[in-house]
C-alpha cells in the first residue's frame, strides 16, 4: 500500500524505504503517531484532580508530576516550556489543563492553543477538587469522543520527528545497538526527518569529537559551551568520583569501565550525521529538517520527557542491560544487541539486533530492521513499553524553588 | 564466522567479549571491525559477555584505547589476555 523511495547507499547498494506512514494530521500541519487526550496538571497539588478526571473519562490519560509551585527564573521557564510543549506535541489530540490558580493555568492553555487543537483550563481555588473534577470531566468526555473519530491518514515520512536516547548501556550498546540507530539516522536524514540526540553529561570524554560534528562553527561552539556548563555543574556538586552514578552500576555490570568509554558508545547513535543546532531542554527545533542536539540530563525519563515536549513524535531507545522506560505521549521503541537481555527480558524489546554480535547480521541489515519496526510503531503498533503500561513523565528541575 | 571478541579499531588495545563468557587459556578469535580483519588471543582470565580483554601488556599510567580513542588510564598493570575493568582502569575525567 505504500510508495517507496529508492536510496543509493554508500556501499552502492540500493534500498527501498517507505515514503509514508499512517499518522494523525493536526491543525498546525504536524502529524502524530498517537491520538492521546491528556489531562495535564500545572502543579503537584493538582495531580489528584487530574487523575480523578482520567479515572472518570475512559481513553484519557493524566500526566502527574512533582513540580510547578514557587519555581522562578530559568527553572520556571523550563517548567512552562515542558508543559506547553507536551500539550502541543502532535501525538496529543486535545488537552485539559488543571492548576491550583487561574494565572499559570491560563498561560499554559494559551501556549497550547497556538497549535489550534482543542484545549481548556480549569483551576481549583474557589471551586475545590470535586467541582473542578466535575467540570473538567464533562469537557474531557467531549474531547475524547471528538478525538475518537480521528482517522489515520497517509503522511510523508518527513513528518516523523525521531528522538533517540540510550539507557542501561553496556559494551554491546556501543558495538551494535547504538550504531544500528546511527545507521537508521544515516538512511532517514536525507528523507527530511527531524532527529534529536541529547545526554549532555554522557558525552563526557567524547565531547571534543562530538563538537567536530556540528554542521557549522556556530553549532560546534554552542555545543562546547553547553557541555562545559553542564560539566562545571557536575564538578561543583560532585562529592566523589561519581562511580556508580556515571557509569551506573548496571553499566559497570555490563562491562563499561569509564564515562569516556560510555560516551564514545553513546555517540555511535548519530551515525555520520552532523547536528545543525543545539537546543535548550524542551526547546522546539526551528531550523527545519535535520539532526539537533538537546541539552538534557542522561536519566532516561527526564531526557525523553524533554524531547517529547520539543515535539518529537517517536523515540528510539537502544539498551544493553535492559532499561524499561516509556513515555505517556511519545512511543519508545526499544532495541538491544545483548542476547542475555533478549533472553531474560524479551517482553521489553521491540527490535532484537543481537545477531550483529554473532555476525549473522550486519549493521545495514540491522538498520533496515529498525526502520521497519519504527514505521510499524508510527503506524500504530503498540511498543512493548506501551503494552506494559510504562508512562514515565519526569519534569527536569534546574534548582530549588523560592 | 564465529567470533569471540570484537575490537572496534585497529589502534585499540582492548577487545570486547561477545559470547556468554570466555574461560582461562581459551584460544579466542577476534574480529577487528574497522578493517574487517582477524586476529587471535589466548585469555588469562574468565571474562563475561560485554567485558574487555587486554590485547597487549599494559603498565600503570598507560592509556586504554577503544573506538581508537582514549577511554581512561591503567591504575594497576595488566597482562595480555587479562580482564580489563574498574579494578585496573579509571577515568581521566571526574
Amino acid at each position: 500500500m505504500y510508495m517507496f523511495i529508492t536510496l543509493k547507499q554508500k556501499s552502492g547498494k540500493l534500498m527501498e524505504i517507505p515514503k509514508s506512514f499512517l499518522g494523525y494530521k493536526r491543525e498546525n500541519g504536524r502529524a502524530g503517531t498517537r491520538n492521546h487526550v491528556i489531562i495535564l496538571p500545572v502543579d503537584d497539588i493538582s495531580n489528584a484532580c487530574a487523575e480523578a478526571v482520567a479515572n472518570n473519562i475512559k481513553g484519557t490519560i493524566a500526566l502527574p508530576h512533582s513540580y510547578g509551585r514557587l519555581q522562578f527564573g530559568a527553572d520556571l521557564e523550563l517548567h512552562f516550556r515542558t508543559m506547553i510543549g507536551t500539550g502541543s506535541n502532535p501525538n496529543v489530540a486535545a488537552v485539559i489543563v488543571i492548576g491550583i490558580e487561574p494565572k499559570w493555568t491560563k498561560r499554559i492553555v494559551d501556549g497550547i492553543a497556538k497549535t489550534g487543537k482543542p484545549v481548556e483550563g480549569f483551576h481549583i481555588e474557589r471551586t475545590g477538587d470535586i467541582g473542578t473534577v466535575m467540570k473538567a470531566s464533562k469537557k474531557a468526555q467531549e474531547f475524547v469522543m471528538w478525538a475518537s473519530e480521528k482517522q489515520r491518514e497517509e503522511c510523508p515520512i518527513s513528518d516523523l520527528w525521531i528522538s533517540v536516547k540510550c539507557g542501561e548501556s553496556d559494551t554491546t550498546s556501543g558495538l551494535a545497538s547504538n550504531p544500528t540507530v546511527g545507521n537508521l539516522m544515516d538512511k532517514l536524514e536525507p528523507l527530511g526527518v527531524h532527529l534529536c540526540f541529547g545526554e549532555t553529561s554522557e558525552l563526557t570524554g567524547a565531547e571534543k569529537v562530538c563538537a567536530t560534528r556540528g554542521a557549522t562553527k556556530e553549532a560546534s561552539d554552542k555545543f562546547m559551551k553547553t557541555w562545559s556548563s553542564y560539566n562545571d555543574f557536575i564538578l561543583k556538586e560532585a562529592t566523589d568520583d561519581l562511580s556508580e552514578s556515571q557509569p551506573t552500576a548496571g553499566n559497570i555490570a555490563g562491562g563499561l569501565t569509564t564515562i569516556e568509554e560510555k560516551a564514545f558508545g553513546n555517540f555511535q547513535k548519530i551515525g555520520d550525521c552532523k547536528f545543525i543546532d543545539v537546543l535548550e531542554p524542551a526547546e522546539e527545533p526551528k531550523k527545519g529538517k535535520g539532526l539537533y542536539f538537546m541539552d538534557t540530563s542522561s536519566a532516561a525519563a527526564e531526557c525523553v520527557t524533554l524531547q517529547a515536549a520539543a515535539g518529537f513524535n517517536i523515540h528510539l531507545f537502544p539498551t544493553g542491560q535492559g532499561n524499561i522506560v516509556g513515555n505517556p505521549i511519545e512511543p519508545v521503541v526499544k532495541l538491544t544487541a545483548n542476547p542475555l537481555t533478549v533472553k531474560s527480558m524479551g517482553e521489553h524489546i521491540d527490535c532484537d539486533v543481537s545477531k550483529i554480535l554473532s555476525r549473522e547480521m550486519n549493521l545495514s541489515e540491522a538498520g533496515d530492521k529498525l526502520i521497519e519496526t519504527t514505521l510499524r510503531v508510527a503506524n500504530g503498533r503498540l511498543t512493548c513499553a506501551e503494552a506494559l503500561g510504562h508512562k514515565e513523565f519526569v519534569m527536569t528541575k534546574l534548582y530549588r524553588s523560592a | 564466522m564465529a567470533t569471540d571478541i570484537i575490537i572496534h579499531d585497529k589502534k585499540d588495545n582492548v577487545g570486547v567479549v561477545v559470547i556468554e563468557k570466555i574461560t582461562p587459556k581459551q584460544d579466542c578469535k577476534c574480529w577487528i571491525m574497522e578493517d574487517d580483519s582477524s586476529t587471535d588471543i589466548q585469555s588469562m582470565d574468565e571474562i563475561p559477555l560485554g567485558h574487555k580483554i587486554a590485547m597487549t601488556d599494559l603498565k600503570e599510567g598507560d592509556t586504554i584505547l577503544k573506538y581508537g580513542h582514549d577511554i581512561g588510564k591503567v591504575v594497576k598493570s595488566i597482562k595480555k589476555g587479562e580482564h580489563v575493568h574498574v579494578h585496573n582502569v579509571k577515568t581521566k575525567k571526574w
